[in-house]
């Protein structure tokens, strides 16, 4: 009894789970189909024939590399300022003393209140204002404040021992080698965190590069894979290639951290 | 005693250099990209500011009171309400149950935590690329499996003006749940299991169980989850943006859509900035009213 209801309750998780990844299964079918194996019901989950052009498409013909490269190159620029520059204030702000530091980061917390939606109009005056509009700069600029990064790396710091800082003091070390020879190894989990979580944030960007790009050569991947859709609009099979190519490095990411990702979300609680 | 006097307040200053010099970084870019947009956007509410010709004039409030006259606007927060209200309770609902079937499980966790996060950890644009294949009213997969369970007229979905807003609650939900679920499954793992064996030899069933000492337990996590929720709910824009562009009709408008909309399409930044305003304050005052109501609900001890 006790195990035909455990049974039970396996394969209505497996059931559950099944409708979750469903549609990631029907992305990868369809990508290796010929438009004519589409909609044929039911539905046919392991193609015959197997094709794989649309693959070939979509990185010969289509301009999948530049996005990649483009995106890349945000999301790596983009990562790395902001956790240098949230490192060095978290740091400040965990072992340091100095006047007016609560209310600075009293207002930098503040802004965690402040949805996108709300300064993305003035945030476009000002790199207007700078020349950067249809620049991929924009695009890093705007991710370098992050209160949530400053917050996470915080807590950490606040963790290290103040006695492991105050003996660096002593043994003469300035402020710039205890950060970056004491502080910064002791937290590797954590900023390993924000790498991965800023990074994702930033290869998942929408919002941002649909009102700072113009040219196409510019474009990321998630602008890029939206404008791809709408000018092939009904060749399926062409489309899921292209998206099972724009998710691929994300999914990478995340298999290989899913710890990390999982936990870090859960504890550092906040970031939607 | 002087001399003393001198050197703490130069070690003071030296201090007070270094401090500010770790975070001149940081000021630099919260100034320019937060707290000047900030300042400068409530500015440009006030403002009949288009985003393209240099001089524009300060006409108060004008920009606030037009909003409860137009239609658009209008349609877009009834588009946000209806979203918001099926979206949060929604979630809670599948993420808590989910957590819950998690919670019980002894083997291949891993693989289940992995599958509902999944949606979770990928890009709006990308599964609103494939779900919007999958709505397809013409042979998409879920009408396809609607019309074999029985359902002869399923719905139009991203075609229907009633319709497709629910379309877009229900690929938020999925796509978001994953999130919540581990918040709450954090929430029930602390929940020690001496309680539920004191209350089994009391004779409480399961079920009492779960609603006697789990969910007073976990209303912490709950209220977390919630303010989480709602938060995000009236910020909805990447998959009304790629799925529907805010149609059929006006049938996915939403607050975030329209500050896009008015900002970059129509080019009156002053107007979109009331409304980025307007937003901003539904969000604190909700968030606010939450907080207050939480202390007649939530559990602390």
């Amino acid at each position: 009894m006790k195990k035909a209801k455990s049974i039970l309750f396996y394969a209505l998780m497996f059931l559950l789970s099944f409708a979750m990844i469903f549609p990631f299964l029907w992305m990868i079918s369809t990508s290796l189909k010929y438009d004519s194996q589409v909609f044929t019901t039911p539905i046919e989950w392991i193609p015959d024939p197997v094709n794989l052009s649309n693959y070939v498409k979509v990185w010969t013909e289509e301009p999948f590399l530049i996005f990649y490269k483009n995106t890349a190159f945000v999301a790596v620029f983009a990562t790395a300022g902001q956790v240098i520059i949230s490192a060095m204030a978290a740091y400040a702000f965990a072992k340091m003393k100095f006047t007016g530091k609560n209310v600075v980061f009293g207002l930098y917390l503040a802004t965690m209140m402040v949805p996108w939606h709300t300064i993305m109009i003035p945030q476009y005056q000002i790199i207007s204002k700078l020349h950067l509009t249809d620049t991929h700069l924009a695009l890093i600029l705007g991710q370098l404040a992050s209160a949530f990064g400053i917050f996470l790396l915080r807590q950490f710091f606040m963790t290290v021992p103040d006695e492991l800082v105050e003996a660096a003091r002593i043994d003469g070390a300035g402020e710039g080698r205890t950060f970056a020879q004491i502080m910064l190894p002791q937290a590797k989990p954590a900023l390993a965190t924000l790498i991965i979580f800023t990074f994702i944030q930033v290869w998942n960007d929408y919002m941002a590069p649909l009102i700072y790009l113009n040219t196409k050569e510019k474009y990321t991947i998630q602008l890029g894979l939206k404008f791809f859709q709408s000018e092939h609009t009904m060749q399926y099979t062409i489309i899921m290639a292209g998206t099972v190519c724009a998710l691929i490095p994300i999914l990478i990411i995340f298999l290989v951290f899913e710890k990390q990702i999982t936990n870090g979300m859960v504890h550092s609680g906040l970031k939607g | 005693m002087a001399k003393q006097a001198v050197k703490r307040s130069r070690r003071k200053l030296k201090q007070n250099l270094i401090g500010w010099g770790f975070i001149l970084p940081s000021l630099i870019v919260f100034f320019l990209f937060m707290f000047l947009p900030i300042v400068l956007g409530f500015w440009y509410s006030l403002t009949d500011y288009t985003g393209l010709s240099k001089d524009y004039q300060f006409i108060g409030l004008q920009n606030y009171i037009k909003m409860f006259s137009d239609r658009y606007f209008k349609v877009s927060i009834k588009n946000n309400c209806i979203y918001a209200v099926w979206f949060s309770v929604l979630t809670m609902l599948v993420s808590l149950i989910l957590a819950s079937l998690l919670n019980r499980l002894m083997r291949f966790r891993k693989f289940f935590r992995i599958a509902f996060f999944l949606p979770y950890i990928s890009s709006m644009v990308s599964v609103a690329v494939i779900w919007k294949m999958i709505f397809n009213p013409q042979g998409g997969p879920l009408n396809t499996i609607l019309e074999q369970i029985g359902i002869s007229n399923p719905p139009q979905w991203l075609a229907s003006t009633t319709w497709a807003l629910y379309a877009v609650i229900i690929v938020s939900v999925w796509k978001n749940c994953g999130y919540y679920m581990m918040i709450f499954l954090a929430g029930l793992q602390n929940v020690p299991d001496s309680l539920y064996e004191a209350a089994a030899l009391d004779g409480a069933g399961r079920l009492q169980q779960y609603f006697k000492i789990t969910l007073p337990l976990i209303s912490p996590t709950i209220f977390l989850n919630l303010i989480l929720v709602t938060i995000n709910s009236f910020q909805v824009f990447d998959l009304v943006s790629v799925m529907t562009d805010g149609g059929p009709g006006m049938s996915t408008n939403v607050l975030a859509y329209r500050i896009y909309y008015e900002g970059f399409k129509s080019m009156h930044m002053g107007y979109a900035s009331a409304i980025a305003y307007f937003l901003f304050a539904v969000i604190l005052v909700i968030t606010i009213f939450q907080f207050v109501a939480q202390k007649y609900w939530v559990n602390y001890d």
